[in-house]
């Protein structure tokens, strides 16, 4: 398969309360292996998706919050959080997990995955894909 | 131009597979080619044949079924999300040592490559879901 | 380049509509289906909020779904286009991608 495509995964709605969050990830763990072109946006609920300190414990539901950090190892390092959804639920970068990925073309340094954009830039990497899959 | 779509909501509660029906049917219609159809999320559900809706109302499978049959389209339903919610095939049930299974016919249980694939593959993708 | 946006939620039960106008670029296009239509009622409380976007984004209902849920053309946004499921499919392949805001 020689033609990479862009895809865009958009991430829309809190983890738990519905299973779109963790269907998503496992669409973007499986869609990793065709190595296209990989991008994640979270934007409005989603950003709560990103939330460190998730314990599932009390809710007999599987905590899939780790996995993303190991979204690196997949080559998938690329997490667009919008700010303004961050700001509207009284949120900041720091109430986000830290999610990092090894950067194969700098000496393997350690980069962090999660980058804080505006509205309007996030609007401009949608307008960027060949494919936008929504959750 | 080739079209992909994307069925994430169960049938009856919500409109989605209705709404990628008629889109489906439409786009036929006026000559493009719909390779396939991934079923998603609760969208597996579109895929029992056990389901009976009252005979005054539409049958969200069989007409699925019928299209499929006459327009040659794959509908693959998501074996990690059908699992999940109790849809097999012939195969999988024996694999999962379970007593009956429940996929009617024109639908196959795949896995999630075949979302993928179909993004690479076509040149639209249309997501219908809630 | 251009997206068509798919919007299918009322505007009255979250925010869908309005994060997806507030992510549209100009020249891209918005349809409302299912219960989205309800977001080209005139005179609603979004109504100022779609009206706004009016200038740089194309906006469409899908008339089928408004005639399912009792709103005739009249009650319409006059910046808003009615149009089919013929249309649906044009919109589809006469632009980039689309991205639908489940």
């Amino acid at each position: 398969m020689s033609e990479t495509k862009k895809f865009l995964y958009v991430n829309r709605k809190a983890p738990y309360g519905t299973i779109y969050a963790l269907e998503s990830l496992e669409v973007v763990l499986i869609g990793a292996a065709f190595e296209q072109d990989v991008t994640l946006a979270f934007l409005d609920d989603g950003v709560f998706q990103l939330a460190k300190g998730q314990n599932t414990d009390g809710i007999g539901v599987k905590n899939f919050s780790p996995t993303f950090r190991a979204l690196g190892d997949y080559d998938v390092t690329k997490l667009y959080v919008e700010q303004e959804s961050l700001a509207e639920r009284g949120l900041t970068q720091d109430d986000l997990q830290e999610i990092m990925y090894e950067d194969e073309d700098d000496d393997w340094e350690e980069k962090p995955s999660i980058r804080i954009v505006s509205r309007a830039e996030m609007a401009d990497i949608m307008a960027d894909q060949d494919v936008v899959l929504s959750f | 131009m080739k079209l992909g779509i994307v069925i994430s909501e169960g049938p009856y509660t919500h409109q989605a597979a209705d709404t990628a029906y008629q889109f489906v049917k439409s786009a036929l219609a006026k000559g493009h080619e719909v390779p396939r159809v991934f079923f998603y999320h609760d969208g597996v559900n579109v895929s029992t044949r056990l389901s009976v809706p009252p005979q005054d109302e539409r049958n969200i499978q069989k007409n699925w079924t019928a299209l499929a049959k006459e327009h040659e389209i794959d509908l693959v339903v998501c074996i990690a999300a059908a699992q999940r919610r109790g849809l097999l095939d012939e195969n999988e049930a024996k694999r999962q040592g379970k007593d009956a299974n429940n996929i009617a016919e024109g639908f196959r249980i795949s896995g999630l490559g075949q979302l993928i694939e179909m993004g690479i593959q076509t040149d639209r993708l249309v997501t219908f879901g809630d | 380049m251009s997206t068509l946006h798919t919007v299918n939620k009322s505007p009255f039960a979250n925010q869908s509509l309005l994060s997806c106008l507030g992510h549209c670029k100009n020249g891209d296009a918005v349809l409302m289906i299912e219960d989205a239509v309800y977001g080209a009622l005139a005179g609603s409380g979004v109504a100022e909020a779609v009206k706004a976007h009016a200038g740089t984004v194309s906006i469409y209902v899908l008339s089928e779904d408004a005639a399912a849920r009792g709103i005739a053309d009249d009650r319409l946004l006059s910046e808003i286009t009615g149009i089919g499921y013929d249309g649906f499919v044009d919109l589809v392949a006469t632009h980039d991608r689309t991205q639908n805001w489940l």
